[in-house]
């Protein structure tokens, strides 16, 4: 009689670090699948509005990259962290608190004003998300408190500062009484890059941001020694690197990322701060950062992907009567599956005889 | 003086949440788990329980279908854990992001649902003292259940066989391991009970303590339940305390609201989030204290040595 057995690999497979992430998406797409059919919608129109539809014409494609753009921007951050052994999972938090940062500079433009304030807003919304991370830091270094626990704690703290600000001395006083600031003006709207399109500078600075993290994770000696600190803590310290420098350039550095990205969609895609701002691209850009597997090419792809589970979820409400929340069941699912399939790049699965027992 | 029985009332049904919640994680956390997957558990929970009640009037099933979900999805976290020897961490935000997604999508058709109506429960006799017993009389059984739960909880975990065959296991699963003890079965067991309990509490939430369906009506209280294990430095008494503790911090913000303090809400509903940090910090404070009380193996998974 045989079983099915795992053993262990020597060292981790280079296949499956690529093939795991795409047998998770089959595994997913599978499940999904067994959805539909139980929902009782046809599974061929489910899964062609979330993976046919987002690329279907040019429009589309623009509507997928500016949804991946944040996502991205939050999840090379979010990397950086987690290969250093900072779980840092408040980004959301992070990113609201950009958002609110630089709506604080977008509400003193007025008319006259010149189409360099986003420079300063941009800059403003990175300050934000830092200050926002650089609590946790802070509370990590200083009193050792769970980095987990306490920028969790913190997004539902954000949220409340934003939903305060738009109910209350922010509120746009032309707004029919609706909780939200005035639309900004359009010398402080993020500059687009085609006609026709939604996509703005956001992602020049996001695929820039993906050069800079390859490199210094690759190329530099302060990224060798930021990861060897997530890897081998003693032989971090035995070398001499600071685990205290790195839990704060971690969380400083994913702080201001998530904090860029939340100026980006405020004064871009959306135009006002809303209490619709927060739609937990913090939480999906985890997943994109682990599906990406913390690599920064990777994440290009994961976040596309993602990006098209928010497109889908939206359509699948449109067009097939089903709730958006979808979205974060595929997502779930994603991850779930990956943290199975990894398993598949450290041990090999062996049909092997069942050990006799001697009596 | 009212008001301030009032108060208390609804402090210890607060406390009676989180303690549910956070003697269930104390159990897989004394084995050596941590799950993440706290709050998407009791969301899940959260549906199970009200969508159960709704559709066949009786409690005890909403219940018992909430302790169902969250011990079934404890199961998968486990068989990933466990099983796979897959991240805690990276597992149970995935449980915790699935929680969310799958509960709101469920949950879309119980919105505008009703319960049906329910009798108020009341010990007989000591609910007529005044002042007094609207304070610690009018209460669900679940709030003086909690307390049975916690006592016996105590006494299993020092003075029963199992209890100390539980602590091996979190404190040093190799030399549970040598002694002939499943390491691994025993994680799982503790994993789907704990998960069961996280049930319990979702289910109580959305049934007794609110009672309605909101998608991400558990706002945060499986993470402040998985802060209280660290708080109560993973002794059960000590939870209970702090859960009441965190349970008087969130009714204090209503009860701040309702006497007409001046202050936005919104700040007032910061206040169990913000004091969550700065317990944590202060009970952090000491990093020999912490390791002292933590369970060794915590968070480290188990590769058995032969």
């Amino acid at each position: 009689m045989t079983m099915l057995k795992l053993e262990a690999r020597s060292q981790p497979s280079d296949f499956w670090r690529i093939a795991s992430p795409l047998l998770a998406l089959v595994l997913t797409v599978v499940l999904g699948i067994i959805l539909f059919v139980m929902l009782g919608k046809d599974p061929v129109k489910g899964l062609a509005v979330f993976f046919w539809e987002p690329i279907r014409s040019g429009y589309a494609v623009g509507e997928l990259v500016v949804k991946a753009t944040p996502l991205l921007l939050i999840a090379l951050g979010l990397a950086l962290c987690f290969r250093s052994n900072v779980w840092n999972i408040g980004a959301e938090g992070q990113y609201v608190m950009g958002a609110v940062f630089a709506t604080g500079v977008a509400l003193l433009a007025d008319k006259t004003s010149s189409a360099w304030m986003v420079v300063p807003l941009l800059l403003a919304g990175t300050l934000g998300g830092m200050v926002w991370a650089g609590i946790t830091a802070w509370l990590r270094d200083r009193f050792h408190a769970n980095e987990i626990l306490v920028s969790l704690m913190l997004v539902y703290v954000a949220i409340m500062v934003l939903g305060y600000l738009v109910y209350g001395p922010w509120k746009d006083p032309l707004g029919y009484n609706f909780p939200q600031t005035k639309t900004f003006e359009t010398a402080t709207q993020i500059p687009r890059l085609f006609k026709g399109s939604r996509v703005n500078i956001g992602l020049v600075l996001a695929l820039l941001g993906v050069i800079v993290m390859w490199v210094f994770l690759f190329r530099t000696r302060a990224g060798w020694a930021q990861q060897i600190g997530g890897l081998a803590p003693h032989a971090a310290r035995y070398a001499g690197f600071s685990s205290r420098r790195a839990i704060w350039l971690a969380l400083l550095v994913s702080g201001g990322a998530a904090g860029l990205a939340g100026a980006l969609e405020v004064a871009g895609p959306i135009g006002q701060l809303t209490p619709y701002v927060p739609v937990g691209y913090g939480f999906a850009a985890i997943i994109v950062a682990f599906v990406g597997r913390l690599h920064p090419l990777g994440m290009v792809f994961s976040a596309l992907l993602m990006s098209m589970f928010y497109i889908g979820g939206e359509l699948a409400q449109s067009r097939l009567g089903l709730p958006k929340s979808l979205t974060g069941v595929f997502q779930g699912l994603l991850l779930f599956c990956l943290l199975a399939c990894d398993v598949l790049m450290n041990y090999r699965l062996r049909w092997a005889p069942k050990r006799m027992e001697v009596v | 003086m009212e008001t301030y029985a009032l108060l208390l009332a609804a402090t210890l049904n607060a406390g009676t949440v989180l303690a549910i919640a956070a003697l269930g994680l104390l159990i897989n956390e004394k084995s050596g788990v941590v799950n993440l997957g706290a709050e998407g558990m009791m969301l899940c929970a959260a549906i199970a329980g009200y969508a159960t009640v709704v559709h066949t009037g009786s409690d005890l099933l909403g219940f018992a279908a909430g302790m169902a979900a969250g011990g079934l999805l404890a199961l998968v976290f486990g068989a990933l854990v466990i099983g796979l020897n897959t991240n805690q961490y990276a597992t149970g935000l995935a449980l915790s992001l699935f929680g969310v997604g799958f509960s709101a999508f469920v949950g879309t058709g119980y919105v505008q649902a009703k319960l049906p109506e329910r009798m108020k429960f009341e010990v007989p006799g000591l609910a007529e003292i005044p002042l007094v017993g609207p304070a610690l009389f009018k209460q669900h059984p679940m709030v003086y259940l909690v307390i049975v739960f916690t006592i016996a909880f105590i006494w299993f975990l020092q003075c029963s066989r199992a209890g100390l065959v539980l602590r091996a296991v979190g404190e040093s699963p190799q030399s549970a391991h040598a002694l002939g003890y499943s390491v691994r079965g025993i994680r799982l067991g503790a994993v789907v009970s704990g998960g069961a309990l996280c049930g319990l509490a979702g289910a109580y939430i959305s049934i007794i303590y609110t009672p309605l369906w909101v998608e991400g009506m558990i706002a945060g209280k499986g993470w402040i339940a998985l802060a209280l294990t660290t708080f109560a430095t993973w002794r059960p008494a000590r939870v209970l305390l702090g859960a009441y503790l965190f349970g008087g911090v969130t009714m204090l913000q209503f009860h701040l609201q309702a006497s007409g303090v001046e202050l936005p809400s919104q700040f007032l509903s910061m206040l169990p989030y913000l004091a969550t940090i700065v317990v944590l910090a202060l009970i952090s404070r000491n990093p020999q204290w912490i390791r002292i009380n933590m369970p060794a193996s915590l968070g480290k998974p188990f590769y058995p040595s032969s």
